[in-house]
C-alpha cells in the first residue's frame, strides 16, 4: 500500500465534510454557551503548538522539554509591544513577525549550546531553560519593571487587522459573530498553515535530514548531512510556531502572567505529541484535540457524575478530574505505547513482526 | 566570611537531601536508561506520610524520639511499597517501548500521585511536628541546629552504606552488571526484573528518608511539594553525571552549595539588580554551563557515539 497523503483523501467529498464541520462547529458550539467556543480555540491552539513541537521532537528528534519558553516568549513580545504597559499599540503585522524572530531568536540561543548534548540530557537543559525564562518573567519587575512581575500585563490589544477587530461581536455577511468565534476561524487558518508546513517539511529535503537525525545521527553526519545547522533549524523553526502561538494567545486572552507559562505546560504539549503519536501530524491533532479537550470535559462531567453516583460530592473534582487525566496518560501509553494513531511507515519495514520494528 | 561559612552549611544540608534525592534518580536511570519523574513525588508521600505519623503519636502522648522512629519506618515502607508498585505497574509492561512512551507514563504518574496527595491531605500546607530539640549550636560564628546536624550525618552515613551496598555485595554487582549489559548479564544468571525492582525499592527508600529530611528542616510540607525537589535532584543527578552513583552524590551537594551561596552574594554581585529571589535559576544556569563543556556531567563516563 503506498502511504498516501491523509489530507488527500480518495475523494474530495472527505475535505468537503471536514471543512463543513470546521466551520459549523463554532456556532454548534455557541448554542451551549461562548465558554465551549473558547475551549475549542484553546484546542486548536495546542494542535498550533503540538505542531511546533512535532518539528523539533517528531521529526528531528530532540527532546525538548521548555517548548512553552518560546510560546512564552511570544505571548510577552506581543504584550509588551500592544498594551498600555509600555503605551505601545503595534499593529499585528509588526508585532507576529517579531514576536516570531524574537521566540526563533531564543530557540537559536538555546540550541546553540545544547548541540553536544544527546537524548536525556537534552531534555533537562531544555527544561532548564524554560524554567529561567518563567523566573526571569516571574522577577523582572524591579529594579526596572518590563514584565510587571507575577502580576502580568492585562489590557493587552486584542488582534486587529485594519479597522476589523477580533474582539467583540461583529456581523459579517448579515451574520453575527462573537469575539471567541471570530478567534477560532483565525486559529483554524493558522492551525491549517501550520499543517502545511509540516506536511511540506515532513518530505522536503531538510525534513529527510531531521528524520535521518532522528533515526542515526552518525549515520546521518556520514551522508554529508550538516547536523549542526540542521538541528539549530529544527530548534528555531519549532521555536517561531511557539512564538507566533504565545502572540496569539496574548491577544486572544487579553492578559499574561508567567503562571501560564510553567513546566506542567510544556510537558503538556509534548505529552500530545507522543500521546497522539510521534511524527506522524494526524495523531498529533489527534492528541493535541484530546488533551485539550479532556480536563475540560471532566470539569463539567466529574462533579455531577459524584453527584448522580453518591448523592453527593465527595471528593474535590479539580483533584478528581486531574487524577483521571493522570489514569489516562498512564493506560494510553500502556496499550499504545507508539501512541493512538502512530505514523504507518514504522510498521513497514518489511518486518514479519511489526512488534519488533518499533524503535 | 560569617555569611560565606553560614551559607557553606546551609548549602551543605540542602545538598544532602538533593543528594539522596538525586540518588534515586540515579540509580533508575542507570540501570534502564528511565528518567522517573514520579520520583519527587515518592518524596513528597514519604513527607506527608511522616508528618500524619508522628503527628498522631506526638498527640498520644509518645515521646517524640520514638514517634520519630516509628514515623520513619512507616514512612520508608510505605515509599519502599510505593516504588516496587510504580515499577511493577507502570513500566515494566513499557520495558520494549519507544523511548518517550515511559516518559510520558512518568508524567502520568506523577500527576496522579500529587492528586492523590492532595485528595488524601488538602490543599492546605502540613506543619511538620517538633520531633526534634530546638538546640542552636555556634561554632566560630556559624550558627547551626540540631537538625541540620542530624541531616548531615544521617545523609553522609547513608550514602556510606549505599556506596557499600553497590560495591561490595552480590546484588550491588548485579545492579552494575544490569546497567553496563542488561543482556549480558542475564545470561550471567542476574534476573533482572528483580535488580530493577530492587534499585527501584532502595531509591524510594531514600526518598522517604529524604522528604522527612525536608519536613524537619523546613517544617513544613505541601502536596506540590516534590515537583521542584524533584527537578533539582534531576538537576543535580545530570550534573554530577546521571547514571553513576558518586556523581549524584557530589552533584547533589554541589547544587546545594551553589544554590546556597548564589543567594547570598547575588544581589552584591549584581549591585542589586538581581535578588535572592533568583536562586532557582542558578541550578539550571550551572547545569547549562556544566553540560555544555562536559556533556555527560561533571564525573559521567564519555560515552563513545553508539550506532
Amino acid at each position: 500500500m503506498s502511504i498516501k497523503n491523509w489530507l488527500l483523501p480518495r475523494s474530495t467529498v472527505g475535505i468537503g465534510l471536514i471543512a463543513i464541520a470546521l466551520i459549523a462547529l463554532p456556532f454548534a458550539l455557541a448554542t451551549g454557551g461562548q465558554a465551549w467556543v473558547r475551549i475549542a480555540n484553546f484546542a486548536i491552539l495546542y494542535v498550533f503548538l503540538a505542531l511546533g513541537l512535532n518539528i523539533v521532537v517528531g521529526l528531528a528528534g530532540l527532546l525538548d522539554l521548555g517548548y512553552i519558553a518560546f510560546y512564552a516568549v511570544g505571548a510577552y513580545t506581543w504584550a509588551l509591544l500592544a498594551s498600555p504597559h509600555f503605551g505601545l499599540h503595534l499593529p499585528v503585522w509588526a508585532i507576529l513577525p517579531i514576536g516570531a524572530a524574537c521566540a526563533c531568536v531564543a530557540g537559536v540561543l538555546l540550541g546553540s549550546p545544547t548541540l553536544k548534548l544527546r537524548g536525556d540530557y537534552l531534555a533537562i537543559v531544555t527544561l532548564g531553560f524554560g524554567e529561567i525564562v518563567r523566573i526571569f518573567m516571574n522577577n523582572l519587575n524591579a529594579p526596572i519593571n518590563i514584565t510587571n512581575g507575577a502580576q502580568g500585563i492585562t489590557l493587552i490589544d486584542p488582534v486587529k487587522i485594519g479597522d476589523f477587530s477580533f474582539a467583540g461581536n461583529s456581523t459579517i455577511f448579515g451574520l453575527t459573530l462573537s469575539g471567541p468565534q471570530k478567534y477560532y476561524f483565525l486559529l483554524v487558518a493558522l492551525a491549517l498553515l501550520v499543517i502545511v508546513v509540516n506536511l511540506r517539511l515532513q518530505n522536503s529535503r531538510i525534513g529527510r535530514a531531521w528524520q535521518a537525525i532522528r533515526e542515526d545521527e552518525i549515520a546521518a553526519k556520514a551522508v554529508g548531512i550538516n547536523t549542526r545547522n540542521v538541528k539549530l533549524l529544527a530548534f528555531a523553526m519549532g521555536a517561531s510556531f511557539g512564538g507566533i502561538a504565545g502572540g496569539v494567545f496574548a491577544a486572544m486572552q487579553g492578559f499574561v502572567s508567567p503562571e501560564s507559562f510553567s513546566l506542567i505546560e510544556s510537558v503538556m504539549i509534548l505529552a500530545m505529541v507522543v500521546l497522539g503519536g510521534m511524527g506522524h501530524i494526524p495523531g498529533v491533532i489527534l492528541g493535541a484535540v484530546l488533551l485539550a479537550i479532556l480536563p475540560e470535559a471532566l470539569r463539567y462531567g466529574v462533579a455531577p457524575l459524584q453527584q448522580l453516583l453518591f448523592g453527593k460530592v465527595l471528593v474535590d473534582p479539580e483533584s478528581l478530574r486531574m487524577l483521571i487525566f493522570g489514569l489516562a496518560l498512564v493506560l494510553v501509553m500502556r496499550f499504545k505505547p507508539a501512541g493512538l494513531w502512530p505514523a504507518p511507515e514504522r510498521k513497514a519495514h518489511g518486518n514479519p513482526n511489526p512488534e519488533e520494528g518499533r524503535a | 566570611m560569617d555569611i560565606f561559612l553560614q551559607q557553606i552549611v546551609n548549602g551543605l544540608v540542602q545538598g544532602s537531601i538533593y543528594a539522596l534525592v538525586a540518588l534515586g534518580y540515579t540509580m533508575v536511570y542507570g540501570i534502564m536508561g528511565l528518567i522517573n519523574f514520579a520520583h519527587g513525588e515518592v518524596v513528597m508521600i514519604g513527607t506527608l506520610t511522616a508528618i500524619t505519623v508522628a503527628g498522631s503519636l506526638l498527640a498520644a502522648g509518645m515521646p517524640p524520639a520514638l514517634a520519630g522512629l516509628a514515623a520513619l519506618i512507616v514512612a520508608t515502607l510505605l515509599c519502599m511499597a510505593l516504588g516496587w508498585g510504580l515499577e511493577r505497574i507502570a513500566y515494566r509492561p513499557l520495558r520494549n517501548a519507544p523511548r518517550l512512551t515511559p516518559l510520558i507514563t512518568a508524567i502520568g504518574m506523577s500527576i496522579i500521585l500529587q492528586n492523590l496527595a492532595m485528595i488524601l491531605w488538602g490543599r492546605n500546607y502540613q506543619t511538620f511536628p517538633p520531633l526534634f530539640p530546638k538546640v542552636n549550636f555556634e561554632l566560630a560564628g556559624v550558627h547551626f541546629t540540631a537538625v541540620q546536624v542530624i541531616i548531615v550525618l544521617l545523609s553522609a552515613a547513608t550514602m556510606l552504606s549505599l556506596t557499600l551496598l553497590v560495591y561490595r555485595t552480590k546484588l550491588g554487582m548485579a545492579m552494575r552488571a544490569t546497567a553496563q549489559n542488561p543482556a549480558v548479564a542475564g545470561l550471567m544468571g542476574v534476573n533482572s526484573n528483580r535488580v530493577i525492582s530492587a534499585a527501584f525499592v532502595i531509591g524510594s527508600a531514600l526518598a522517604a528518608l529524604a522528604g522527612i529530611m525536608v519536613g524537619a528542616y523546613y517544617e513544613i510540607a505541601h502536596y506540590q511539594m516534590g515537583f521542584m525537589l524533584g527537578l533539582k535532584a534531576f538537576t543535580a543527578a545530570v550534573l554530577g553525571g546521571i547514571g553513576n552513583l558518586l556523581g549524584a552524590m557530589a552533584g547533589g551537594i554541589l547544587l546545594g552549595l551553589i544554590e546556597a551561596l548564589g543567594a547570598g552574594y547575588i544581589g552584591d554581585l549584581t549591585g542589586g539588580f538581581l535578588g535572592s529571589h533568583y536562586q532557582d535559576i542558578f541550578a539550571f544556569m550551572v547545569l547549562i554551563v556544566v553540560l555544555m563543556f562536559r556533556p555527560s556531567g561533571l564525573f559521567g563516563e564519555k560515552t563513545g557515539d553508539r550506532a
